[in-house]
């Protein structure tokens, strides 16, 4: 496995906050770092920005080929001109989240107060952090901007989760939100597989407690089968079964069809526990591309983040009491075959908003393609997500 | 792909279907409605445009729910039976339901939410007690098949039919004041039987009543 490229050799566009920050665990950061990418112009009454909130793993290159990979930004088919977030008419905003790998301030980055040789890197000693303080990250971005009010926050999965508690947290400041395939409150499920991932971690000797960077050598190994693990949770068996279904490589050509009784040249040399079938190389590809792009202890970090996430807990557990009083317009989405963060729980926010009287739209989409059908070709969701922004554009008096 | 939004919303609310009309000159302007079966959202892009209502909707069709927010309007998926429950008391000055309550699972109870969480409750529906209707299974003694009952029995959502009569014993039992009533034929003109309940529930083909608590 070839080396991961050091991703503090990568300069990001960013804005420091010398002033630091406390976070929801009472720890402060004595400085800040937000990284971020805009697209598009903001208008002169600066009333036309749209937030756009990444998930896990994804990061501020929405639009735009990214750095390390090169590979386009990771929600181009939502974002650009003349797409749903169109970036011709509106000023679209993404940041890399607090606990981030690609710039923000996180586990990779330098440890102000280590009175060492300067150079000695947070890692697993970075405090806990929230949804909560990433939304407050967030918050100092858009001010240093000068911009008061977004017209939209919109995010899908832990994306989702932001854009709720956007609304929450700063409701005079969000005009217009769209959680997208997210929920109020990581499930006991969710908490699981994270915690597999977690453990793949963990159990990797190139963790070494987490200092890795002093060796140079990555838990590769232990991130990669996390990936993997999560990549299943993001996928639906139809996906899966529409994709793979049970073909074995090289069948075609070889024909092979049990252990043993491989024949033909691509068939010959496959071990019993090599990847025999489809999914399984996928599954393997996916992990290992992961790995020359994320890091360990920031996928530690942010999977934390996520569980503690429970919006209605910080409201004595009434939900609605979250969002009372909010004027912000709501439009939540979910998609039908999304196990990971199913429709039931969008409409439990989308009835929570109810009680709160708070304008909501809600529709489930159907679609074969599971969790990660939020970043993909849904004609449906995107002319839903289009026809929201205009019609919530028009209620703002947006020309 | 935002121009055209206005114009579709305008096209749809012009060719509004006529009992939808009705219902519109029943709403005060700048009113709070919720439209129960909304649809694609014709009557609240309506009530939005031209009397500048907060009007919002529930549909239980996905496509049309869809369709709806693509337009810009503020719809959610929703079930009458089970959703109503979720919403706080007088969130709204009118709650709308059109052509469904024959087709929920328990119209007294729906009723009751509506107007628990609305002041007033404008509802419309297929009167059982036409004419035709009433002919058809006397001299055929079979399930009436009209052009507003035009499905058979084995096939009709509707799963509770009640006529002009039955809906204002319901309204007399539940304690619900009938501030205005219409009967009207199948195309939403009203018919002119406004004084006579009975002589309504013999020629309406469909009524429609605007309710508020006592």
């Amino acid at each position: 496995m070839e080396p991961a490229p050091n991703p503090l050799a990568i300069a990001h566009q960013h804005v420091r906050f010398a002033d630091g920050t406390v976070l929801d665990c009472g720890v402060r950061l004595p400085s800040l770092e937000v990284a971020y990418r805009t697209y598009g112009t903001l208008n002169g009454e600066r009333t036309n920005a749209i937030l756009v909130c990444h998930a896990l793993t994804g990061d501020q290159y929405v639009a735009e080929p990214h750095p390390l990979t090169g590979r386009p930004g990771w929600w181009e088919a939502v974002v650009g001109p003349g797409r749903p977030i169109d970036t011709d008419r509106f000023f679209v905003i993404c940041a890399n989240v607090l606990g981030g790998c690609m710039g923000s301030t996180g586990p990779r980055s330098v440890r102000d107060d280590d009175r060492g040789d300067g150079t000695a890197l947070w890692g697993t000693a970075f405090p806990p952090v929230t949804i909560g303080d990433m939304v407050r990250a967030q918050q100092r971005l858009i001010t240093h901007l000068g911009i008061h009010r977004l017209f939209a926050v919109v995010g899908g999965s832990m994306g989702g989760m932001q854009a709720l508690q956007w609304a929450a947290s700063y409701p005079d400041r969000v005009f217009a939100a769209v959680p997208v395939a997210a929920a109020a409150y990581h499930s006991a499920q969710n908490i699981a597989f994270h915690e597999v991932g977690r453990q793949a971690i963990f159990a990797d000797p190139d963790w070494q407690g987490g200092r890795y960077w002093q060796t140079g050598r990555v838990p590769a190994r232990g991130l990669a089968v996390a990936r993997m693990a999560a990549h299943i949770t993001y996928l639906s068996e139809q996906a899966l079964t529409r994709k793979f279904g049970r073909r074995q490589r090289g069948a075609e050509t070889a024909g092979a069809q049990s252990p043993g009784e491989a024949s033909g040249e691509e068939g010959a040399g496959l071990g019993m526990f090599d990847e025999i079938f489809e999914v399984e190389s996928y599954l393997r590809h996916q992990g290992s591309t992961f790995v020359r792009r994320f890091d360990a202890n920031s996928y530690l970090t942010i999977t934390r983040a996520m569980d503690y996430f429970d919006l209605a807990q910080d409201h004595d557990g009434d939900l609605a009491s979250a969002f009372r009083n909010a004027r912000t317009r709501f439009c939540l989405v979910s998609f039908s075959s999304d196990w990971l963060f199913p429709t039931a729980e969008s409409r439990a926010v989308a009835r929570a908003l109810n009680r709160a009287g708070a304008n909501v739209s809600f529709v489930e989409i159907e679609s074969d393609k599971g969790h990660d059908a939020f970043l993909l070709d849904e004609p449906g969701f995107h002319r839903t997500l289009a026809g929201f922004l205009a019609g919530c554009a028009e209620h703002a008096g947006l020309a | 792909m935002n121009a055209p939004l206005r114009g579709d919303v305008r096209h749809v609310a012009k060719n509004m279907r006529v009992d939808l009309r009705l219902i519109a000159d029943m709403i005060a302007p700048g009113a709070r409605v919720l439209d129960i079966g909304c649809g694609d959202g014709t009557l609240i892009a309506h009530l939005f445009h031209t009397k500048g209502c907060d009007a919002r909707g529930i549909e239980i069709d996905m496509a049309e729910v869809t369709r709806a927010i693509a337009f810009g309007l503020p719809v959610m998926h929703g079930d009458a039976d089970t959703d109503l429950a979720h919403y706080a008391a007088d969130a709204f000055d009118y709650v709308v339901l059109s052509r469904t309550l024959q087709a929920v699972e328990k119209p007294h109870e729906v009723l009751r939410q509506m107007l628990r969480i609305s002041a007033r409750a404008v509802i419309s529906f297929p009167n059982f007690g036409h004419w035709m209707v009433r002919w058809q299974l006397l001299a055929t003694g079979r399930m009436p098949m009209t052009p507003t009952w035009d499905k058979p029995w084995y096939a009709t959502p509707n799963i509770h039919p009640c006529t002009i009569r039955d809906f204002f014993a319901l309204c007399e039992a539940e304690g619900y004041v009938v501030e205005r009533w219409l009967a009207a034929d199948e195309a939403g003109r009203r018919s002119p039987w406004r004084r006579s309940p009975r002589l309504a529930n013999l020629f309406g083909e469909q009524g429609v009543f605007l309710l508020r608590r006592r």
